[in-house]
């Protein structure tokens, strides 16, 4: 019987010659990633140890990642001494793969993986942050896991008592109109199989759109597969993902590819047709709750929000400031940009973005996930409205529970940006 | 047995159980005071040890979805809480059995805020509705780290047996 990736992927790992959905392995893990929270596993790590006459020791500090984002510059005392701490045990333990909050290499984790190379074809991923799904833009399985479990592969190498997954296939053909794109297709995906439609499952993404897609939108379906409650998002590598690596992420050398197998066995598959899609937008205050551009248009916005982990990357902002050339931010309404990395907040500044934006009026803050999770910069006033990039809208998301969040993609959020209100980019802002 | 005190819907996600504020607050001995931060009645009373150990919060289908922040159980869990749901969001389902947070899957269960429950390995009996619902066992690999206490305490059994992967 034929194998997904993903039981490809495992096998490999845990060092089987085949695997099912619904085996229990323990795989090996290629690379391991925290961001802040790293300041919890740390804790938890040091509590294994207690009690057991050994030193602390990460089995393999060369695979462990550690990237400050989600509070950067800190904003409390609290924060800072986390972030001090962090920084003394990645001394002390020779962690490489370190980014601090820097104007050159720092950035939100899920672009400085990929943009490190950090991440290859057939890797286990494995991180303390739920968005980790985003790799699999790469052809990696890579998921969440949390703190506690985070510090045992430190320790042990190995991920405990995974299951694996069943995968749910999902073939995209067609062609995206224009300003319609990889966010409203993974948008218009949970909207139709609900935030736990892919719960425990391995979405993996085929056909003509997917090929043609670059990793940039990759990564965005990948990134948001989690939202559909999927385990990992996961894209066949390919020709685009040896560009990407070579290219963009300075890999070198061959890089090798896992597929699937012909006769591999799907729990189901999924046909969509992105000709017909419009833009879409995520309601308050759940990601599925996902209706057409056209159905909330007029919407007063009170804060545009660019950037995260989802949508922050220099096609992103492309898009977004091509709409907004020579345009203004309506009065009344904000606009928050924050690109995903350093890298790209230069690259953007090199091709004129930045200044594009600055001139709109929008207001552009530094790479990290500033506002996306409402913990220190970017909340909202009671009963305000956010139309955002970024990836979740749960309540409370953006720091406020009395305040509302939309998601939606940039081209929407730039063309809104103008309008004040809720507005289809293919519509035209005027 | 023991009381529904809280019977939330849907996908109650970990943003509603522990907000992203209070996240630079990590110790499981500190987190308790922020579970359900944003519910200010429920937060008071439970800060207020108006909720005694072993009560129940009712759950709908995808609980504890979004964020991987293991707050959102070492919060509940400090509390003495209990989970029943119809079912949970994968990462927050493995930290609470990771933690050793109570959490128990039942598919059917239909039960209302103040219904006393009687939860034994197979089923939850809702003595004020007399209904009667069976729950999903745990997959055995779980039930190996609860036994060993939660995954810290599995994780250091492993080290012990040198069965670390190399
Ligand atoms: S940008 Fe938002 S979703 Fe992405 S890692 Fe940061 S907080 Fe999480």
């Amino acid at each position: 019987m034929g194998m997904t990736i993903v039981e490809k992927i495992l096998a490999r790992a845990s060092g089987k010659a085949s695997l099912k959905a619904g085996d229990v392995v323990e795989p090996r893990v290629d690379l391991a990633m925290s961001h802040e929270n790293a300041a919890l596993v740390i804790n938890q790590f040091m509590e294994i140890y207690e009690g057991i006459s050994r030193v602390p020791k990460i089995w393999d500090p060369s695979k462990v990642a550690i990237i400050f984002d989600h509070r950067v510059p800190a904003e409390s005392p609290k924060t800072a001494s986390n972030q001090k701490k962090i920084r003394e045990f990645v001394a002390a333990h020779g962690i490489a793969k370190f980014h601090d909050i820097r104007g050159d290499v720092g950035g939100i984790c899920h672009q400085i993986l990929p943009e490190n190379g950090y991440v290859r074809p057939g890797f286990v991923v494995v991180g303390t942050d739920s968005h980790t799904t985003s790799h699999g833009a790469l052809g990696a399985l890579s998921f969440g896991i949390g703190a506690t479990e985070m510090a045992s592969v430190w320790a042990l190498g190995a991920a405990l008592n995974v299951e694996v997954p069943g995968t749910i296939k999902v073939n995209v053909r067609g062609k995206f109109r224009k300003f319609v794109g990889p966010k409203d297709l993974i948008l218009f995906l949970i909207g139709k199989i609900s935030a736990e439609g892919a719960n425990f499952k391995v979405l993996e993404f085929h056909g003509p759109v997917i090929q043609k897609m670059s990793t940039s939108g990759r990564l965005v379906i990948c990134n948001m597969s989690v939202e559909a409650g999927a385990t990992a998002g996961i894209v066949p590598a390919d020709e685009e993902t040896r560009r990407f690596l070579h290219d963009e992420a300075g890999v070198k050398g061959r890089i090798n590819v896992v597929e699937s197998d012909k006769d591999a066995v799907y729990e189901k598959t999924i046909d969509l047709d992105v000709s017909d899609l419009e833009s879409q937008v995520a309601c308050p205050h759940t990601v599925d709750n996902v209706k057409t551009v056209r159905q909330v248009k007029g919407t007063k916005v009170h804060q545009v929000v660019i950037g995260s982990c989802t949508n922050g990357r220099l096609e992103d902002l492309e898009v977004a400031a091509r709409i907004l050339k020579g345009k203004r931010v309506a009065q009344n309404t904000r606009m928050l940009v924050f690109p995903a990395s350093a890298r790209i907040y230069t690259q953007a500044l090199e091709k004129g973005i930045i200044g594009e934006f600055m001139k709109a009026g929008a207001v552009i803050m530094n790479p990290g996930c500033g506002p996306c999770l409402g913990v220190h910069e970017g909340a909202l006033g009671d009963g305000e409205i956010a139309l955002s990039t970024t990836n979740r809208n749960f309540k409370g998301r953006m720091g406020n529970p009395n305040s509302e969040v939309f998601l939606c993609s940039p081209a929407v959020a730039a063309a809104s940006a103008i309008t004040g209100v809720i507005t289809d980019p293919a519509k035209g802002a005027n | 047995m023991a009381k529904v005190v809280f019977a939330t819907g849907n996908d109650v996600s970990t943003d509603v159980i522990y907000p992203g504020r209070y996240m630079a607050t990590v110790l499981p001995s500190e987190t308790p005071q922020y579970a359900f931060a944003d519910n200010k009645q429920f937060n008071a009373k439970l800060n207020d040890g108006l909720i005694p150990s072993g009560s129940i919060i009712l759950g709908g289908k995808n609980f504890g979805c979004g964020s991987s922040r293991e707050q959102a159980v070492s919060a509940l869990k400090g509390h003495g809480l209990v989970i029943v749901a119809k079912d949970f969001a994968r990462i927050f389902l493995q930290n609470g059995i990771n933690l050793g947070l109570q959490t128990i899957v039942c598919p059917d269960i239909v039960a209302s805020e103040g219904d006393e429950l009687e939860i034994t390995s197979s089923e939850v009996f809702d003595k004020t509705s007399g209904r009667k619902f069976s729950i999903l066992p745990l997959p055995s690999a779980r039930q190996e780290i609860i036994n060993a206490g939660g995954l810290i305490a599995y994780t250091r059994k492993r080290l012990r047996e040198g069965s670390a992967a190399s």
